[in-house]
């Protein structure tokens, strides 16, 4: 079956930027034409193939598919929270064609079994392209390598041990330089565990005001500073997940500048939010890292417009009210972010932080980049792409999620843009079309 | 002063007008505490629950006599003796107890944050005795009470409190409670225990506590906190006494009619001498007197102080 995607403002930052159509047959891009010479062209198609679906993208923007390198999609072990099917429904939804599944499921991504798991549920119900990621050490324990080498032939694309950081330094270095034989990125959650512990929101005037136990930012920047020391010894790829301090970012600019193999992330809720979000004990603003300071956040916000920060993942966290609706401290971290992220992000882009083509560069073309991906709108491509309506207004309604969490601090948030068809292989996983 | 409150969650949403009606409240409820017969039927039919998450002597007997000398019922549930063990979670026994009619839950709670979220969930009054390191309103509003009893004003006056501000609820409520009944507020103690920008809460943070002892007209020693030791808050019990902690060597420097207080449980002989802690500058003890009639304020003003209390 055929597919033209007519008269979007087609845009693969660094390949394409311009008004075209895009022909897909079946799960591939064929051809990509400029408008005004495709109108005589589509009209043979149509002629000659009736089975041509035309999907008019006319004010639209058309972009490779968007990669969300960081979620969690609880499956197996806490489908109560989410699922394969459900997690990768709200990544149709909010645009993405590919997620990273992160490893600490029950049983964690360790072994071979595991990630055949999630790769055989993910083509049996899932929406979107899942790469898993597995862990650095088996049971994320931080005390033995997984074996790498069988994870990446069963279809591994990186390795992680997040939400727990790898405290021992020793196994943190044989884990880069093992993952650097297999060319898997190592991604790292930075934190020094002595520093945090008993920490429930960033340390600052608003813990001291609310009586929460606060988390300093140095217990991410240390560990930042070891991993890049690690990166220099080793020369593996580092990945570092989920930035949320300045001081992070002024070792990552460095480390950047003298040429180590360092790449990073960050999510919108720390280029969005601060600390200030947590006043009245909200528990759909507690993650970890925690929400930093407003110069933290604009800290993060330069990071991003000077490439510091290569990536904007959404640590996507899932969890239900048992997690959730109980006291402060003994919440669980996280939040979800799969249906909020790319409006987040456009934010950015009207509040001229960055350039539309920036904000697609990291959320689909470096993390592609990163993950050894080929993507890209090109001809001869698998046909992985999201069109995005710029000019749509709506509010943010949690009911209507597709994702089985509800623990997002942006209920009811007032957005502008957001994806009206996502395409995965040519097929379309996700349409609202009619709204825009 | 007609009192609207529905609910006594922290010192930050009390005004200086209504901490004043609620100390004059309770002024007036003492004389009963003093009678033969110490009972008045002014709560006669309400029902009080004790709702208590965490270890506490004072303030659970203190709340308890309170409610029994209005002649309200009161029921008392420790952690221990409730389904929290059994793994019941916070809100569902809020919500258990709550459809059992009781008009006030008076609630302590490890957890700072866990009595406003009850108030955002229930319909009960709740009153906080406690959360976290948050705040204990009504702690600090018998502190007030007592200081004012024996200063007869406030405004103006000098508090110093000495210690562990950062683990201490009862820090933040005597800063906010103390700063705005026009008192100025000086805290003192080790730098591991200072959290950062507790000025926004209206204190200032004095460096030696010799001077903080100085010039004071009030010292509020707080408990050091043993079971803290882990983090390597201070090195040992002894230097803490000798450099932070109030001594006879360490009063000389103070004025002559300073008063010394303490929220309790003391640990003599650590942040307070016995000398001083039984001395006659200690109000620590009419502290916890003026604990019951001030609670007793609390639970007739939240009840909403319909039937007057004099007349009864």
């Amino acid at each position: 079956m055929l597919t033209l995607i007519k008269g979007g403002r087609v845009m693969d930052p660094g390949n394409i930027d311009g008004i075209f159509d895009i022909l897909v047959d079946n799960d591939r891009i064929i051809e990509i034409t400029p408008f005004e010479r495709s109108e005589s062209n589509a009209h043979e198609l149509l002629n000659k193939n009736n089975a041509i679906r035309i999907i008019d993208a006319c004010g639209k923007i058309v972009v490779p598919g968007l990669i969300d390198m960081h979620v969690h999609l609880r499956e197996p072990g806490q489908e109560y929270k989410e699922t394969i099917e459900t997690g990768t429904l709200a990544a149709a939804s909010g645009g993405f064609t590919g997620v990273c599944a992160m490893p600490n499921t029950i049983p964690a991504n360790d072994n071979r079994q595991v990630t055949e798991y999630i790769l055989n549920r993910a083509r049996d119900v899932g929406k979107v392209n899942v790469y898993p990621v597995a862990a650095i050490s088996i049971g994320l324990n931080g005390n033995k390598l997984c074996e790498y080498g069988d994870l990446k032939e069963a279809g591994a694309v990186a390795v992680s041990d997040d939400g727990h950081p790898v405290s021992n330094s020793r196994l943190m270095r044989r884990a880069m330089e093992y993952a650097k034989e297999f060319g898997l990125p190592v991604i790292s959650h930075c934190e020094v565990i002595e520093l945090s512990a008993g920490g429930s929101m960033n340390e600052g005037i608003i813990a001291t005001r609310m009586g929460l136990a606060g988390i300093p930012n140095v217990a991410e920047s240390i560990m930042v500073a070891r991993d890049i020391a690690l990166c220099e010894l080793t020369g593996a790829h580092l990945h570092i997940a989920h930035v949320s301090t300045s001081q992070s970012l002024s070792v990552i600019r460095d480390a950047k500048k003298r040429g180590l193999p360092v790449t990073a992330e960050t999510a919108p809720h720390y280029f969005t939010l601060t600390e200030d979000a947590v006043c009245g004990y909200n528990t759909n603003a507690k993650m970890n890292p925690p929400l930093r300071s407003a110069v933290d956040r604009d800290a993060i916000r330069e990071g991003l417009a000077d490439g510091t920060i290569d990536v904007i993942a959404t640590d996507h966290a899932p969890h239900s009210i048992l997690e959730k609706d109980v006291e402060f401290d003994m919440a669980s971290n996280g939040i979800i972010g799969l249906e909020t992220s790319l409006s987040l992000g456009l934010k950015l882009v009207e509040e001229k932080i960055i350039s539309l083509s920036v904000l697609i560069k990291k959320m689909s073309s470096n993390p592609a980049l990163i993950l050894n991906l080929n993507s890209g709108i090109k001809k001869g491509n698998i046909a992985d792409i999201t069109i995005i309506d710029t000019n749509i207004s709506y509010k943010v309604d949690s009911d209507s999620f597709c994702s089985l969490g509800r623990n997002t601090p942006f209920n009811d948030w007032e957005m502008r843009g957001r994806a009206c068809l996502t395409m995965v292989g040519g097929k379309i996983v996700f349409e609202n079309m009619a709204d825009s | 002063m007609q009192f609207e409150r529905k609910h006594i969650l922290d010192m930050d949403t009390l005004s200086a007008e209504e901490i004043t009606f609620i100390i004059d409240t309770a002024d007036r409820l003492k004389e009963i505490s003093k009678r033969p017969v110490k009972k008045v039927p002014t709560l006669r039919g309400k029902t009080v629950v004790l709702f208590f998450y965490e270890a506490s002597t004072r303030t659970r007997s203190s709340f308890e006599i309170a409610a029994k000398r209005l002649s309200a019922d009161s029921i008392s549930i420790s952690k221990t003796s409730s389904s929290i063990v059994k793994g019941e979670t916070l809100i569902d026994t809020a919500r258990n107890l709550e459809a059992m009619n009781p008009d006030i839950i008076v609630i302590r709670h490890s957890s700072s944050g866990a009595p406003h979220m009850l108030a955002k969930l229930l319909k009960t009054s709740i009153i906080n005795a406690g959360d976290g390191m948050h705040a204990h309103p009504s702690q600090a509003l018998l502190d007030i009470m007592t200081v004012r009893e024996k200063k007869g004003y406030i405004k103006g006056l000098r508090i110093a409190i000495i210690g562990d501000i950062s683990h201490s609820r009862v820090a933040r409520s005597d800063i906010i409670g103390f700063t705005k009944m026009g008192a100025e507020v000086v805290i003192a103690g080790p730098l591991t225990m200072i959290p950062k920008g507790i000025e926004t809460l209206g204190a200032h943070v004095e460096v030696s506590s010799d001077d903080a002892v100085k010039k004071a007209d009030v010292i509020i020693m707080l408990r050091i906190q043993k079971e803290r030791q882990d983090t390597f808050l201070y090195p040992s019990d002894r230097e803490y006494s000798k450099v932070f902690g109030l001594n006879l060597q360490r009063m000389k420097k103070a004025k002559k009619d300073v008063l010394v207080m303490h929220p309790g449980p003391i640990n003599r002989g650590v942040e307070i001498s016995s000398e001083l802690a039984d001395g006659p500058y200690s109000i620590i003890l009419d502290q916890v007197t003026n604990g019951v009639s001030l609670r007793m304020a609390l639970l007739y003003l939240i009840s909403g102080g319909i039937r007057n209390v004099d007349a009864d």
